[in-house]
C-alpha cells in the first residue's frame, strides 16, 4: 500500500500515527512545502516571546520519521490526478493508493489600496513568517497588527517586549469576536491594554499611504512594520474539480472526501460541528490531529464504528490571563451565569433545548474539559446537577452510576 | 495496565491522598515536616459535597483526548506501558489539555505549565503514593478489564 500525505503538520502527523496503528509495512510519503521537521504552528508566537526554541517547538521527536518509517519530501504539490492516482510536485510525480490532503490554511490578505507601498509587511502563519518578523523588529519599531483575532493577538503578545509599540486594529468592535462575547472581550482587552498594547477597534482601514494606515473617517495610524492577521483561508485548490468543496474540502466522519481514495483533514476541511449540527471549518490543532488520525486509520483499512465528534474549542492565554471556550457563543438562548470578581473570573454558559451548546471561561479555567464533554456528547442537562457544575466543575455533578462508569472502569 | 480506581463508598474525604501526592512531587524525608504551612497543589483531587467524597486523578485513557489535543507534543503516551506523561520543557501552558480532559484531571502547575498524575510507581512498594497513603482503600491500584 502506498500512502501519500500532502502537508507535514498536525493533520499529517495524525494521519501517520493513525496508519501506523494498523499498518506497519505500507509505504508512507509525506510532502510539504515547508523545509522543516514537523513543528507546532501555534508556537511561532512563543518563539518570539522566548518561551520556546526551534528544537523544543518540534511537534514530534527528532526520530519521528525514522521510527514510523516515513519518507519526507520537501516539495510543493501543484497537481493531483485522481484518475492516474498521482501527485505532481516540481519536476517529479508520486503514485498513491490512498492520498491525504492536509494542506492547512493560508493568511487572507485583503486587497487594501496602497499595500504594495508598505515596505515592511508580514503575515504570521509559519516558522518562516516568524523568522522574517524577528529579523525586522527592534526596540525602535512601531508595529501595526491588522486583526484582533487569535493570531493577531498572539503575535502582539509575542513581540510586545521587543518593539517600541504595538497597535492592533480591527474592523470589529471587539477583540476575539469569533470566540468571546462583548463582556468577555472587554475583560481580555483591558488586560492586554494593561501590558501596553493599544487597540483601534471598529477601525475600517481604507488605504495605506506609505507607512500610514488611513481609516474611514480620516484617522491615521503611523507604523514601521505591518502585520496582516485578518483571517485565514483553507488551501483547497488542489482538489478543485476533483472533490466537493464548499468553504473547505467537505469530509465525512471517516475524513473521506467525495473523491475515491482521497481523504482530507485539518484546517483545509469542513465537517460537522457537533455543538450546532452545522458543517463548518474548525481550524484548530486538536481537530486537525484527530481528523488526521481518523483518516489514517481508515486509509489503512481499519473499520471503526467510533464516530468522531468535533466542536470549535479554544484554550488561549495572553500575558498570563487564560481563556477557554467551546461550542458556540453567538447563540440567542443564554442560560448564562456571570461571576465577575476582582481576579477577573468570568464564566458564561449557553444552554439550548436542555443541552449545553457553548461556554466561555476567563481567568479560572480549572476542569473546563468537563464542560467540553457535555457539549461534545450533547448530554441532556437533566441527567446532571448543572447548577452545581456551573459553580464548581467536577464529576460530583454526575449521578453515582455515571461517576462509577468514569472512575471504576 | 494497572490504574488507580475509586471506591467512592470508602472515601472518608480525609485528603491524605492529596498530601501524599504533593509530597511525592516535592520529596523529602518526612511528609508532615515538608508540607507544614505549604499550600499544596496535588495531581489527585478530592471532590466533596453533601457527605459524598471521592478522589479524581488521571484515568490514563486508551484514547487520550489530552494527548491528541496537545498543541506542542508535550503530552505523550509512554511507549512502555500506556502511562500518559508530560514533558514540562515542551509545555507552554496553553491549557488545551485542560479544555479537553473530560475528568478534569489535568491542572495548572506551580511552575506555569501543567501537571497531571504520571503514576509514580517507582516507589518502594510499586504502588502510587496516593494509593499507598489511603487509609481506607478508597483508591486502589489494579488491573481491570476494559469493558468495550
Ligand atoms: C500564530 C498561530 C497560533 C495558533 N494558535 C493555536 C492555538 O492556540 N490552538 C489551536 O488549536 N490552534 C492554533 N492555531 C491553529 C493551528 O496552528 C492549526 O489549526 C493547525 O496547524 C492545523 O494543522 P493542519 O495540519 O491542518 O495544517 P497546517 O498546520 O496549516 O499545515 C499544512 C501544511 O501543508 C503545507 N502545504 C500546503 N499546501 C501545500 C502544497 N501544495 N504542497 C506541499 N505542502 C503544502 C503547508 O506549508 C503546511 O506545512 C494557531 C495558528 C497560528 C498561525
Amino acid at each position: 500500500m502506498k500512502y501519500v500525505i500532502i502537508g507535514n503538520s498536525a493533520a499529517g502527523v495524525g494521519c501517520i500515527e493513525g496508519i501506523r496503528q494498523v499498518d506497519r509495512e505500507g509505504e508512507i510519503t509525506v510532502i510539504s512545502n515547508e523545509p522543516y521537521h514537523t513543528y507546532s504552528r501555534p508556537l511561532i508566537s512563543y518563539l518570539l516571546y522566548g518561551k520556546t526554541d526551534e528544537q523544543k517547538m518540534k511537534y514530534r521527536p527528532d526520530d519521528f520519521y525514522e521510527k514510523n518509517n516515513v519518507n519526507f519530501i520537501y516539495g510543493n504539490v501543484t497537481k493531483i490526478d485522481s484518475t492516474a492516482k498521482t501527485v505532481e510536485y516540481e519536476t517529479s510525480i508520486l503514485v498513491y493508493d490512498k492520498l491525504l490532503v492536509a494542506t492547512g490554511s493560508r493568511a487572507f490578505v485583503p486587497p487594501f489600496a496602497g499595500l504594495d507601498g508598505v515596505a515592511e509587511r508580514y503575515t504570521f502563519m509559519s516558522l518562516n513568517d516568524a523568522k522574517a518578523l524577528e529579523q525586522a523588529i527592534s526596540q525602535d519599531k512601531r508595529v501595526l497588527i491588522v486583526g484582533a483575532g487569535l493570531i493577531g493577538l498572539k503575535c502582539a503578545e509575542g513581540i510586545a517586549a521587543r518593539v517600541k509599540s504595538v497597535t492592533v486594529a480591527d474592523l470589529a468592535d471587539r477583540i476575539l469576536p469569533s470566540i468571546l462575547d462583548e463582556q468577555g472581550a472587554g475583560i481580555v482587552q483591558r488586560h492586554i491594554e494593561s501590558k501596553g498594547i493599544k487597540f483601534k477597534l471598529s477601525a475600517n482601514i481604507t488605504r495605506f499611504e506609505g507607512n500610514t494606515a488611513i481609516l474611514d473617517g480620516g484617522d491615521a495610524i503611523d507604523f514601521d512594520i505591518l502585520v496582516l492577521a485578518v483571517g485565514v483561508r483553507p488551501n483547497t485548490a488542489l482538489l478543485g474539480g476533483i472533490a466537493d468543496i464548499d468553504k473547505g474540502i467537505i469530509v465525512n466522519e471517516k475524513s473521506e472526501t467525495s473523491a475515491e481514495n482521497i481523504y482530507a483533514a485539518g484546517d483545509c476541511t469542513q465537517t460537522i460541528d457537533a455543538s450546532s449540527g452545522k458543517s463548518k471549518i474548525m481550524a484548530l490543532l486538536p481537530n486537525a490531529y484527530m481528523q488526521g488520525e481518523i483518516a489514517g486509520l481508515n486509509m489503512a483499512g481499519f473499520t471503526s464504528t467510533l464516530k468522531p465528534r468535533f466542536i470549535p474549542m479554544n484554550a488561549i492565554g495572553f500575558f498570563g490571563l487564560h481563556i477557554i471556550t467551546a461550542g458556540g457563543c453567538q447563540l440567542t438562548i443564554d442560560n448564562g451565569q456571570l461571576t465577575i470578581n476582582k481576579s477577573d473570573n468570568y464564566r458564561r454558559f449557553f444552554v439550548d433545548n436542555g443541552v449545553l451548546r457553548g461556554y466561555i471561561l476567563i481567568g479560572n479555567v480549572e476542569k473546563a474539559g468537563i464542560y467540553t464533554s457535555l457539549i461534545r456528547e450533547q448530554i441532556p442537562l437533566v441527567h446532571i446537577d448543572f447548577e452545581l457544575l456551573k459553580e464548581k466543575p467536577g464529576l460530583m455533578a454526575f449521578s453515582r452510576e455515571d461517576r462509577a462508569k468514569k472512575l471504576t472502569i | 495496565m494497572k490504574r488507580v480506581y475509586v471506591n467512592e463508598q470508602w472515601c472518608l474525604g480525609c485528603r491524605l491522598c492529596e498530601y501524599y501526592c504533593a509530597f511525592a512531587g516535592i520529596g523529602g524525608a518526612d511528609m508532615a515536616r515538608t508540607l507544614k504551612g505549604v499550600k499544596i497543589n496535588p495531581r489527585i483531587c478530592v471532590e466533596e459535597n453533601n457527605g459524598i467524597s471521592f478522589a479524581v486523578s488521571c484515568r490514563h485513557c486508551e484514547e487520550p483526548l489530552c494527548v491528541k489535543s496537545c498543541i506542542t507534543g508535550a503530552l505523550t503516551v509512554n511507549s512502555d506501558g500506556g502511562v500518559i506523561v508530560v514533558d514540562k520543557s515542551r509545555c507552554v501552558g496553553c491549557y488545551t489539555c485542560i479544555l479537553s480532559c473530560p475528568y478534569g484531571a489535568v491542572s495548572p502547575s506551580d511552575d506555569g505549565v501543567i501537571q497531571k498524575c504520571e503514576l509514580c510507581v517507582k516507589t518502594v512498594s510499586g504502588v502510587p503514593a496516593c494509593v499507598q497513603g489511603c487509609p481506607n482503600n478508597a483508591i486502589v491500584f489494579e488491573e481491570r478489564c476494559v469493558a468495550l
